[in-house]
């Protein structure tokens, strides 16, 4: 009981990352039914802002965490603006595309610009710190992963059902033109999607850094796929459902290599979205009609 | 119009006879050199993924390169490098070797690792060119497929078994672990190759393995695995892989509370294990290495303190590696008695109880070394030599 209690705590960080990832990608194809596979990705530079913030200008982690979703928010705006609007009205397949193009030159531009070594991010910003609850072992880093992603996640709700910019997206999400005639920016509506979608891919890019001490120009590509799945898994669309899919994924992958073996744990992740693909394409959350954002 | 194109492709044609004309002339100009002196290739990663590894062997293979001309070269005759960048890709590794064959070379050095080796190995074997690898570990390095050596590829490293052989008795004899557990890089042949070893050592000894959980390249959360590995209560935990993912898994491993030893290969060995795992995580954990730059032995002193002098950092293992092959090299050429690359061949295989930094080396006839190798114990973010056990 106690070792299943402790792996419960192993997943509910690792879900809180993949949670935060995840409402990234569904947020973006609620609204332009774009699967934006230059996610991931964004969440790594967000990564290096983090890292360069703390140790070239030696700030703290709040004002890094800070710094980097600021910077991804305007670098999401960009890539939006220069890479995926000129093809808002060609076929999804020529989106797609493009979004593995942009992957690959976030990649590589990385590279190219700071080198392909991992660089460790500096363990004094955020000593670390364990607790023993009961015989399970928990550690601030844990504490402060799972605290701020829930309270980005409670933010993020309040911006889509109360705020008139979480309107206009819900209502972009449901029909474009009709949002137009209303008179609703749509240009600026999904600007909005976008910047808050990579500011919080921001967030979980400095979280893994100070959770696995490494950040390299690579790091995305493996937790955006997860991600990924957990998008479909909750319903791709469906905040909550991206919520949900987050923590699901990374229990799930906690209890495979726990309790079966952890050479299959990718192969499980990876099943399971073969699994809702077949048996409800939809995802957990989804219906055939309601609101989308 | 079909008048300019043809003055263009003329154009084309005369720079093209040209520059075959200015190459040859250069070839003949660097192969004139012959009686002057030895010209050695020396074939490394000095960019790219691994570019570490590469310019410490260099910088090793150099300092060997300096102290025998010092000393008056090899038969009266100075040695002179021939240096080239494969930039840690196989087909470049494969194109320079073959500008440094029709340069002349007696014998090449390198590449570092096993699979840019493999690209230069059909050039070297057509062109009947000896070949020293300093660091390839594979075992199909020095073998074909049907378990034939290859003529003129040598190694003065041990192989990917033996390290896991030697972990094994360590774990047994040294630490007293009864069990054990393997959690290995299941996306990598080198660290799959040291839990196959380890394990049947470690069984043949009379000891347990209690389970084998895996991990693959990229993964940063081992704590699933590791929460349950410690359930199983094992006396040593074997992780045989590549530092990005070891430091991490270790860091993680102390933090659920696992103080027990843990133990792997060469591939540990890199500043960033401090950085990243720090110096409390590392404690209690050993891995296999070629030599230690901590050793007491005056041989390895003197080396030490003379590459430390003139590249101001410490030796790793690579720079030892580059050493000796440059010396073990020369070792041949004074038993051939002449700088003939098939003479060398044959004098390197008949190498007996080289005395080189990384140990006593005798070449089998798989071409593989048989020489010990060190036990490394990391403490308090030192690494520090454990003991040296005799193959």
């Amino acid at each position: 009981m106690l070792e299943f209690l402790q792996q419960i705590i192993n997943g509910l960080s690792l879900g809180a990352i993949y949670a935060l990832i995840a409402l990234g990608y569904t947020m973006v194809y609620g609204i332009i039914n774009l699967i934006n596979f230059a996610h991931g990705d964004i969440m790594m530079i967000g990564a290096y802002v983090g890292f360069f913030s703390v140790s070239i200008l030696g700030s703290n982690i709040w004002v890094a965490m800070l710094f980097a979703m600021i910077t991804c928010a305007v670098l999401g705006v960009v890539i939006e603006k220069i890479a995926y609007r000129p093809l808002r009205n060609s076929t999804r397949i020529a989106a797609l595309i493009t979004a593995i193009g942009v992957s690959l030159f976030l990649e590589y531009t990385t590279i190219f610009l700071l080198g392909p070594n991992q660089r460790v991010f500096p363990s004094e910003v955020f000593p670390m710190e364990t607790y023993n609850v009961m015989g399970m072992l928990v550690s601030n880093k844990e504490i402060f992963i799972f605290v701020s992603a829930v309270i980005l996640m409670l933010i993020l709700q309040y911006i889509i059902k109360k705020t008139k910019t979480g309107k206009a997206m819900r209502a972009v999400s449901v029909d474009q033109e009709a949002a137009v005639l209303m008179g609703i920016s749509v240009d600026r509506t999904i600007s909005i999607t976008f910047a808050i979608g990579s500011a919080l891919a921001a967030a979980a890019g400095v979280m893994v850094g100070i959770y696995y001490n490494t950040i390299n120009p690579l790091m995305g590509i493996i937790p955006g796929l997860k991600a990924f799945v957990a998008a479909v898994l909750g319903g791709i669309g469906i905040v909550p459902g991206a919520m949900v899919g987050g923590f699901l994924m990374g229990i799930l992958e906690t209890l495979v290599s726990g309790y079966g073996s952890s050479l299959y744990r990718d192969a499980v992740a990876f099943g399971v979205l073969i699994l809702i693909l077949i048996i409800k394409p939809t995802g957990l959350f989804g219906k055939n009609t309601g609101e989308k954002v | 119009m079909k008048k300019s194109l043809t003055k263009v492709t003329m154009l084309v044609l005369m720079l093209f006879v040209l520059g075959i004309v200015a190459g040859c002339g250069g070839n003949a100009g660097d192969g004139g050199g012959d009686a002057a002196d030895i010209p050695i290739g020396i074939n490394c990663e000095l960019s790219g993924g691994v570019a570490s590894y590469g310019t410490n062997a260099y910088s090793g293979a150099e300092l060997a390169v300096e102290q025998i001309n010092a000393a008056g070269g090899v038969l009266g005759k100075q040695l002179r490098i021939v240096k080239r960048d494969n930039k840690s890709l196989a087909e470049e590794a494969a194109s320079v070797s073959a500008s440094m064959v029709e340069e002349g070379i007696v014998a090449q050095v390198g590449p570092l690792v096993s699979s840019n080796v493999q690209a230069c190995t059909p050039i070297l074997m057509e062109s009947q060119i000896p070949l020293i690898a300093p660091a390839a570990t594979a075992t199909n390095v020095t073998v074909n497929k049907n378990d034939k050596t290859f003529d003129y590829i040598f190694r003065v490293c041990f192989i990917d078994p033996f390290q896991g052989t030697l972990m094994a008795r360590f774990a047994k004899d040294d630490l007293n672990a009864k069990t054990a557990v393997i959690y290995k890089d299941t996306s990598s042949d080198y660290a799959k190759g040291l839990a196959e070893y380890f394990k049947k050592t470690f069984e043949a000894d009379g000891g347990t393995i209690l389970t084998e959980e895996g991990f693959v390249k990229d993964d940063r959360d081992f704590k699933a695995t590791l929460t349950k590995i410690k359930t199983k209560n094992p006396d040593f935990i074997y992780v045989p892989g590549y530092y990005q993912e070891v430091a991490p898994l270790l860091k993680q491993a102390r933090e659920l509370g696992i103080t027990i030893p843990i133990g792997g290969g060469d591939g540990w060995d890199s500043p960033d294990m401090l950085k990243v795992a720090g110096p409390a995580a590392l404690n209690n954990s050993f891995f296999t290495n070629h030599y230690s730059s901590q050793d007491k032995d005056p041989k390895i002193v003197s080396f030490v303190d003379t590459f430390k002098a003139k590249y101001n950092k410490e030796p790793d293992a690579f720079a030892a590696l580059g050493y000796d092959s440059v010396q073990i090299l020369v070792q041949a050429i004074k038993d051939a008695g002449e700088a003939d690359p098939v003479k060398i061949k044959d004098a390197l295989a008949n190498i007996k109880d080289f005395e080189g930094i990384t140990g006593k080396m005798t070449i089998d006839e798989q071409h593989n070394p048989v020489k010990a190798g060190v036990i490394l114990e990391y403490k308090d973010g030192n690494q520090v030599m454990n003991t040296r056990i005799q193959p």
